[in-house]
């Protein structure tokens, strides 16, 4: 990094120029760095946009490394609780990975390019860890955040956008792939990923070209209903997505100045991506312990709270009044019509058997009023589109 | 041509007994269908229409295009049966819009927008004063929405019952009431009786403000703007909420059958059938009791129960016998107020027409565009109805939903929804002809064009509809798009006729569940799921 960086209390992504000029509320947040626009003009309307048309979201800040080398799926497959042996190239795969305790240290998104070289994307950093990971192993790791610029395409009409935007053949990418793709002269790789739980892109370029791009798509999309869209429109969508967000849902970087505020990827619903057929892995041995013992201390789960005030920060209770869990997101659902959340419950809590419910405090005028909000389980996510998984992709 | 909610008439099998059968798919007819047959019982919706949904409908009569042919904005329709009903799983998402804006005959602008501040400012330009009016306007609004959302989806009490339900509910209405404060009591007993412009009149100055504001108190009212009893049509336009923000309005995903086509799907998960091209001729009455229903072309279809989603005239004085109802209530029944007051354009449009007079990168472009820019303006509208004409200068709720809803037309095209007012139910007291309607189509098309330059060279197709048509093709009597007047003698216990408003009629085991109840109409399930409610109670051994 150099001097100048560094004397800057915040630095500009490489659309800048652009989500400035387009963000009319001038609400911006601080994202790892960056500032980024929390709104461009209306939540709801850059929500509906990802539900209904298409969302342009500036993803520059997620951090991003490079792992290359003949020994890079070796190293993976070591770090992560997946199996990366199984990971194609030219596939994306949802990822965690934990301390020796077994503990989430982040979840993020693996991309295979081809057998040697990986790109790791996440909420935190994680250099340390990785590099000293890495010992004994062939390979090279390099934080690339700030020579990769990314954008988020998402919603029922993002693959016609691209298809305007001149890729031609996009609509036969298939969830979790990746290719490589031109817009107006510039080479980019373009994954079917995203945080929102419904059909989309991601578009990952040199800043160079970011300008140019994000022009392409802004000119290509107007008939598709193209709409940029600030972090608050995506968070919305990233819970009906059902996903987890480090440091809401889970405390990513496993460095708690406090004990026992971590948790296993069991604990976290994420028993998916642990693969204990695959040999040693961080944290495997203190995972099986945890499945064998049935030590697992939480459960995650996503709840349908009753009425329509959000759960935000609930804890949770049982018929009998004891302490059941916390609610660590929730959000009126718009799509989905319903009061829903993520919560984290206490093991051995049954949301329906123990009769559940949420305690939520809201203030009407000024006069705060209790609601014991029951609760019931639902499965994750709360919204599924079909087109999410539909190849060829639909325009629609 | 692919119809969106066309469905193949199912063939009719050997003759089946049902608990219920529902008499019409409109979207209060499929609410009570779903929630009886969730309930368990054995429900059969026989619709009249080879396609579903009422005045809830969306169909391609125009290819690549969705035609919302009747509704065209989701605001009223309750949240609580959306999510007992599941609807979103059934495909149902209601997209909001960002605001709505008024062409002025200068060719100014004035809009509305979702920002409240930008909505002040914005109102400053025509009065500084009304601006800062707007938000006591407002909270009265609120406070008179709040009071009558609580009633939308209870039973109405029947006043000179002495039935312990009747009197808890009364009780209850009038604790509410009383708990507003006497200045509130009086406020609002000023408030239902009034004008709408009387009523806008204590707020503000600024004409333009007035006549966009006046706009919701005469959609589907035979009343004018001056006339009493239209600021509680105001209301009733309001009470809305699309995710907990009042008074928003949205677009239904695929156009207003969308709605139907989700309440259908929930009825259907719960194993009920429907039957299209299936009208009614008769319902079958035997000994003071509904036995069935009589098909035209003869066949017969029984059940213990009949509910009947038609407006209140067209059950009674076309499908009972007169000998099997009580000779008063035939009389109210036909006496019950149900002018038709309103027409619609549906239109396909090559491409999105340009309004000069609306600044380019204004967003209640998405919303609704009038031209009615003062109540004189809405009222002159009027007076063309009374004397028996359509409005030579017509109040028009025009929107283009193909802005912000893709599926509606193919990139680049539009569907344009244009609802006028006033339109009668017959000219001049003769039957609408077809001369007629074409003449009322150019009348709308040309005052639109005012406003738009090239609007008339982007026409592919038209669909008119004048209460001739709503009355012929949904049913509608005189064409009142609410199924009946949502004046004070027809609201709450007086929906549809006084002592019959809890969705049971003088004929045993014959309801109703259509917006001629309580609380009327409006894409809103409210009736549908009250009449279900009193339906299962009676039902229940
Ligand atoms: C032009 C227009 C625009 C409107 N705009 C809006 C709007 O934007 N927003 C809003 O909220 N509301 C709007 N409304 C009002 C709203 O659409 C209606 O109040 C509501 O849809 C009525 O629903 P319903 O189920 O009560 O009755 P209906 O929709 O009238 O349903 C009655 C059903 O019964 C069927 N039927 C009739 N006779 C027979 C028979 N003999 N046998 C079998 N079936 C029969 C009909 O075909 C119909 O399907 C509009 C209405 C119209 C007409």
């Amino acid at each position: 990094m150099n001097d100048a960086l560094s004397l800057r209390q915040v630095l500009e992504t490489p659309f800048h120029a652009r989500t400035s000029a387009l963000c009319r509320t001038n609400h911006w947040g601080n994202w790892a760095g960056y500032t980024t626009v929390q709104v461009y003009e209306d939540v709801q309307i850059e929500y509906f946009a990802a539900r209904n048309a298409a969302s342009l979201f500036d993803l520059s800040p997620m951090t991003k490394y490079d792992i290359e080398g003949p020994g890079a799926e070796a190293f993976l497959n070591r770090l992560l609780t997946r199996d990366v042996r199984k990971l194609r190239a030219g596939r994306v795969a949802y990822v965690a990975w934990c301390d020796d305790d077994g503990m989430l240290m982040d979840d993020g998104t693996l991309f295979r390019f081809d057998a040697d070289r990986f790109r790791l994307c996440s909420q935190e950093r994680h250099l340390p860890w990785l590099l000293d990971s890495a010992i004994g192993f062939d390979v090279d790791i390099a934080d690339v955040t700030e020579s990769v610029a990314g954008l988020s395409l998402q919603g029922p009409t993002s693959c016609e956008v691209l298809r305007q935007a001149g890729c031609r053949d996009i609509g036969a990418l298939r969830p979790f792939a990746l290719d490589r793709f031109e817009i107006d002269g510039v080479t980019l790789v373009i994954s079917r990923t995203g945080f929102t739980g419904d059909l989309g892109y991601e578009l990952w370029l040199p800043p160079g070209d970011a300008l140019a791009t994000w022009d392409a798509l802004m000119d290509a999309g107007p008939l598709h209903g193209i709409t940029p869209m600030g972090s608050l429109a995506l968070d919305m969508t990233r819970i009906e997505a059902g996903f987890l967000q480090a440091n809401v849902d889970f405390l990513a970087g496993g460095r708690p100045t406090r004990t026992g505020r971590l948790r296993s990827p069991l604990e976290l619903g994420l028993a998916w991506l642990v693969d204990f057929d695959k040999g040693h892995f961080n944290g495997r041995r203190a995972l099986l312990a945890e499945r064998d013992n049935r030590a697992s201390r939480y459960r995650l789960v996503g709840l349908d709270v009753d009425g329509n005030k959000p759960a935000t920060d609930a804890f949770l209770y049982d018929r009998r009044g004891r302490e059941a869990g916390v609610v660590t997101s929730a959000m009126w659902s718009p799509t989905c019509k319903k009061s829903i959340a993520i919560a984290s419950l206490n093991a051995g809590v049954d949301v329906d058997l123990d009769g559940v419910w949420a305690d939520i405090y809201v203030s009407r005028e000024l006069r705060w009023r209790r609601i014991k909000a029951p609760c019931r389980e639902v499965p994750r996510p709360f919204f599924n589109p079909a087109r999410r998984r539909a190849t060829p992709a639909g325009h629609r | 041509m692919n119809d969106e909610n066309e469905r193949k008439p199912a063939l009719s099998p050997r003759p089946e007994r049902y608990d219920v059968i529902v008499v019409g798919a409109g979207h209060n007819g499929l609410t009570t269908a779903a929630y009886l047959a969730r309930a368990g019982l054995k429900t059969l919706v026989v619709e009249r229409n080879p396609y579903i949904g009422g005045a809830a409908v969306s169909r391609e009569l125009y290819p690549g295009f969705t035609y919302s042919n009747c509704s065209y904005v989701c605001s009223l329709m309750r949240p609580q049966i959306m999510r007992e009903l599941d609807l979103p799983a059934h495909g149902l998402q209601v997209i909001p819009f960002k605001g709505s804006v008024t062409m002025t005959a200068e060719g100014g602008y004035f809009c509305s927008y979702l920002d409240h501040e930008q909505n002040r400012r914005e109102m400053a330009r025509y009065s500084p004063r009304d601006a800062e009016a707007y938000d006591d306007y407002s909270a009265e609004v609120l406070r008179q929405c709040r009071f009558i959302k609580d009633t939308l989806l209870m039973t109405p009490p029947d006043p000179v019952s002495l039935r312990p339900r009747d009197i808890k509910g009364l009780m209850w209405l009038g604790r509410r009431f009383a708990s507003m404060g006497e200045d509130w009591m009086a406020d609002t007993i000023r408030f239902w009786a009034m004008s709408c412009g009387d009523f806008l009149d204590q707020y503000f100055e600024n004409d333009v403000i007035k006549g966009h504001l006046a706009g919701s108190s005469i959609i589907g009212t035979a009343l004018g703007p001056c006339s009493p009893g239209s600021a509680y049509v105001l209301l009733h336009h309001y009470m809305g909420e699309v995710d907990g923000n009042i008074g928003a309005w949205g677009y239904a995903r695929g156009g207003m059958g969308s709605v139907s086509k989700a309440l259908a799907g929930a009825f259907e998960a719960a194993g009920g059938t429907i039957r299209t091209a299936a009208p009614v001729q008769r319902i079958l009455v035997e000994g003071g009791r509904a036995r069935g229903v009589v098909l035209e072309g003869g066949e017969e279809i029984f059940a213990r129960r009949v509910v009947s989603n038609m407006d209140v005239k067209r059950t009674f004085l076309e499908c009972v016998d007169a000998g099997d109802l009580p000779e008063t209530f035939r009389e109210r029944v036909e006496n019950f107020k149900i002018r038709g007051s309103s027409g619609k354009l549906n239109i396909a449009l090559d491409g999105l027409p340009s309004f000069p007079s609306i600044p380019a990168d204004c967003p209640a472009r998405s919303g609704d565009m009038h031209v009615s820019d003062s109540i004189e303006y809405l009222e002159r509208a009027y007076d063309d109805w009374k004397s028996g004409t359509w409005s030579r200068r017509p109040y028009v709720d025009m929107m283009i939903p193909s802005i912000t809803d893709p599926t509606m037309a193919p990139p680049g095209k539009h569907f344009m929804s244009v609802f006028v007012q006033y339109v009668p139910p017959k000219v001049h007291g003769r039957d609408w002809t077809d001369a007629d309607r074409d003449a009322f189509r150019d009348t709308v098309i040309d005052r639109i064009a005012e406003f738009s330059p090239d609007f008339k060279q982007l026409i592919l197709d038209v669909e008119v509809r004048t209460p001739r048509e709503l009355e012929a093709e949904v049913g509608l009597t005189s064409g009142n798009i609410f199924q009946g007047e949502l004046t004070m003698d027809q609201l709450l216990f007086n929906r549809p006729v006084p002592g019959y408003a809890q969705y049971r009629t003088p004929v045993k085991n014959l309801y109703l569940c259509g917006s001629s109840t309580h609380p009327g109409g409006g894409v809103m399930g409210a009736p549908g799921a009250n009449a279900a409610r009193e339906i299962i109670r009676d039902a229940r051994p």
